[in-house]
């Protein structure tokens, strides 16, 4: 396994700068993982990575040595694409097997047969292997092409949003057997998606990636708890932090402070309340969640509660001062 | 406005039966999601109230009207297969005239219709310009606005957002369910995807092998799930469902796992075997000692809490837990459950017995 460097990378399609002066550092068996929406860059980082496309500018470093000018071959970097790409005509083995048959490994037969019985018990395939892979669910051909890229040794895994065409269960088994696969593997896997569940559980570091550029890079934790930017603080958590006029806050806030924010699970919800009352607009025991409004502004509680409060039912909230965070009017984290 | 009942509907494709015998109450201007697996029979029902199928027995009205066997054109519902489909040579004024013109309806009917679809979405500035230079939030909305400007009764919609990226199919959620704030237009929307279900739906309709097995609003399928199938199904992570030792008896408040007591809801029913489900959200880590022994197995971080995967003499649980109290790999903690969240099931017929708490909610909706 290697290590991955992005130097300065850009990378311009037409008048789109998909990639801008990018800098990146995965380590030798890290799971990191680049989080962002849609057009932020991700899959063109991936792609520059395994040679796909070449950059405009900067270059590109495994295990420090420069392979900016390398073919995609000479990489040895195993991609998988959201979309599984099977070969339809070929049975789940061959499948498989193909990778390591190309030409240019020339693996023994009787290591390809162990080498894809083990990939193939791992991701609970095994009875399929005689199938063709038309005959398949979508679950299982996107296992299947999950299992070709873990069938080799590669430099690096680069995975482009694997697990988004999967539905909601076979989704939450794969990434808990992806991580275990990359523990136990000491794999380098470069992992890009949208979503954050994915990221916060499955990476040793997340990249936040907008606009072409990284804008923080730390654990799970650290970018959930310690953000740098108002942008930051809004790409992690589910429902999103709220963002709120600094003259809600108890006491001497920040003189450059414009705004505070605070995490939904953090605010202090109490039944009633006097002057500073807000109005339920919505209440959610599936969701665990309210939504309060005052003066035009919606706040969003995480909470798990007995009973439902009815839309318009008054209560009153409590930011506590030590988990609020402040921004300033560039929405840079004032500390 | 548009009631939809539905009775005694029943489908057969030569030997298979897709759907038994189902009645259902949709009502007028609620959003209604029909929920299950692949084969479970909610695309034949949808297509049975659109009139692409036809029923083998039973019956289909529409505020009272009986249209069971009326063609798709002799109802005023609109069956919207995709809503990603836009032609993107044209601009967005052509995009949202097209099925109008395709109807015949004349020319100024035509403006009018589009001028206040394209003010319900905000879409006006747009009306000029074309599809393929449109953000993926505008885009969606410029196909929303083709999917209503027909104005019929009623929305069908079979997986509309299957097809699209994962992103996009969640903005899209969040349009659709405003937009359904802002016409309240009885739609009937299927979907195998249980977040889509949660975010959409005002009712939600659970069915498997071609039966309904439970219709409700989210709280109340979320909460009081009417047999295994549907615990298992709604939730993520899913319900946990625990063996309970011994026999239930009516009235019981209390049961036990594995030699540990745990409270439940005054039951008004017994069992000879029950499941105790629970969900993860009402599952606690208590000190070790007390409730049950267990021992962590994996946790996952999701930000604004965690996932931890417990092993316990009864089996695996999964457990939601605060931020701030990190579960650690191979750490021994006790468990102990929200009592007033926990609802037992007959472990032969898999159907949730009746309690306390299940008594004292209302179903939001009708079915047999």
């Amino acid at each position: 396994m290697a290590s991955v460097h992005l130097r300065g990378v850009g990378k311009r399609f037409g008048s789109v700068q998909a990639v801008d002066d990018l800098r990146l550092d995965v380590g030798d068996g890290e799971f990191f993982v680049l989080l962002g929406p849609s057009g932020a860059g991700k899959t063109t980082t991936l792609r520059l990575v395994a040679g796909l496309e070449r950059p405009d500018a900067g270059r590109v470093l495994m295990n420090g040595e420069d392979v900016t000018e390398l073919p995609p071959a000479q990489r040895d970097c195993a991609f998988v694409f959201q979309q599984y790409s099977l070969y339809p005509h070929l049975s789940v083995f061959d499948n498989l097997a193909f990778p390591l048959r190309a030409p240019r490994r020339r693996t023994p037969e009787a290591q390809v047969r162990s080498r894809v019985e083990r990939v193939a018990a791992v991701l609970h395939i095994e009875g399929r292997l005689g199938r063709k892979a038309t005959e398949l669910s979508g679950g299982e051909m996107q296992r299947v092409a999950i299992g070709r890229a873990l069938v080799r040794e590669p430099q690096v895994f680069l995975m482009d949003e694997p697990l988004s065409s999967l539905d909601a269960q076979l989704r939450e088994e794969l990434r808990v057997e992806l991580k275990r696969l990359q523990r136990e593997r000491g794999a380098t896997v470069l992992y890009v998606t949208h979503d954050q569940i994915e990221a916060t559980t499955l990476a040793d570091r997340i990249g936040i990636l907008q606009q072409g550029t990284v804008r923080q890079v730390g654990t799970p934790m650290e970018i959930y708890d310690d953000p740098r930017s108002l942008q930051v603080a809004q790409r992690l958590g589910m429902p999103a932090i709220n963002v709120l006029p600094v003259d809600w806050f108890d006491g001497p806030a920040h003189p450059q402070a414009s705004h505070i924010a605070i995490r939904p699970e953090d605010v202090a919800l109490q039944a009633g309340g006097a002057e500073r009352a807000f109005e339920v607009v919505e209440c959610s025991l599936v969701k665990h969640l309210v939504v309060a409004e005052r003066a035009g502004v919606e706040v969003r509680v995480r909470t798990v509660l007995d009973a439902a409060l009815g839309p318009g039912a008054r209560l009153s909230l409590r930011f506590p001062p030590e988990r609020c965070l402040f921004f300033d009017s560039a929405g840079q984290r004032i500390p | 406005m548009a009631e939809i009942r539905i009775r005694n509907l029943h489908k057969r494709f030569a030997a298979f039966v897709a759907v038994k015998d189902s009645s259902l109450v949709l009502e007028d201007g609620k959003f209604v999601v029909l929920l299950g697996p692949s084969g479970c029979g909610k695309t034949t029902t949808l297509r049975m109230v659109a009139g692409l199928e036809y029923p083998t027995s039973g019956q289909i009205t529409l505020d009272g009207e009986d249209v069971t066997f009326r063609r798709p054109r002799e109802r005023d519902i609109a069956m919207v297969f995709q809503l990603f489909a836009l032609y993107p040579h044209l601009g967005v004024r052509d995009n949202l005239e097209f099925p109008l013109r395709n109807e015949g309806v004349p020319r100024g009917e035509i403006d009018r219709r589009v001028r206040d679809v394209a003010a319900i979405l905000r879409i006006e500035h747009l009306l000029g310009s074309r599809v393929g230079g449109l953000s993926g939030g505008d885009r969606q909305r410029v196909a929303l606005g083709r999917a209503i400007v027909r104005q019929p009764k009623a929305f069908l919609m079979d997986e509309p957002l299957g097809t699209l990226d994962a992103e996009f199919r969640e903005l899209m959620c969040v349009e659709l369910r405003k937009l359904h704030d802002r016409l309240k237009t009885t739609t009937v929307f299927v979907t195998h995807d249980q977040n889509e279900a949660m975010a959409l739906a005002d009712h939600v309709v659970v069915m498997n092998d071609g039966e309904i097995l439970q219709a409700d609003d989210p709280h109340g399928v979320y909460h009081f799930p009417s047999c295994v199938f549907v615990a298992k199904f709604i939730g993520r992570p899913p319900m946990n469902l625990i063996e309970v030792t011994g026999p239930v008896a009516p009235g019981a408040q209390r049961v036990r796992v594995d030699g540990t007591a745990v409270d439940v809801p005054a039951m008004h029913a017994g069992a000879e075997r029950a499941l105790l489900g629970v969900r993860p959200e009402h599952v606690r880590l208590v000190a070790q000692g007390e409730g049950l022994a267990a021992q962590v197995r994996h946790a996952e971080y999701h930000g604004s809490h965690w996932v931890a995967d417990l092993d316990t003499p009864a089996g695996a649980l999964k457990a939601v837990v605060d931020r701030a109290g990190r579960p650690r790999e191979g750490d021994r903690v006790g468990v102990a459950f929200d009592a007033a969240r926990t609802v037992l099931f007959d472990a032969a017929t898999e159907r949730l017995l009746p309690s306390a708490s299940t008594a004292a909610h209302q179903p939001a909706m009708r079915h047999g």
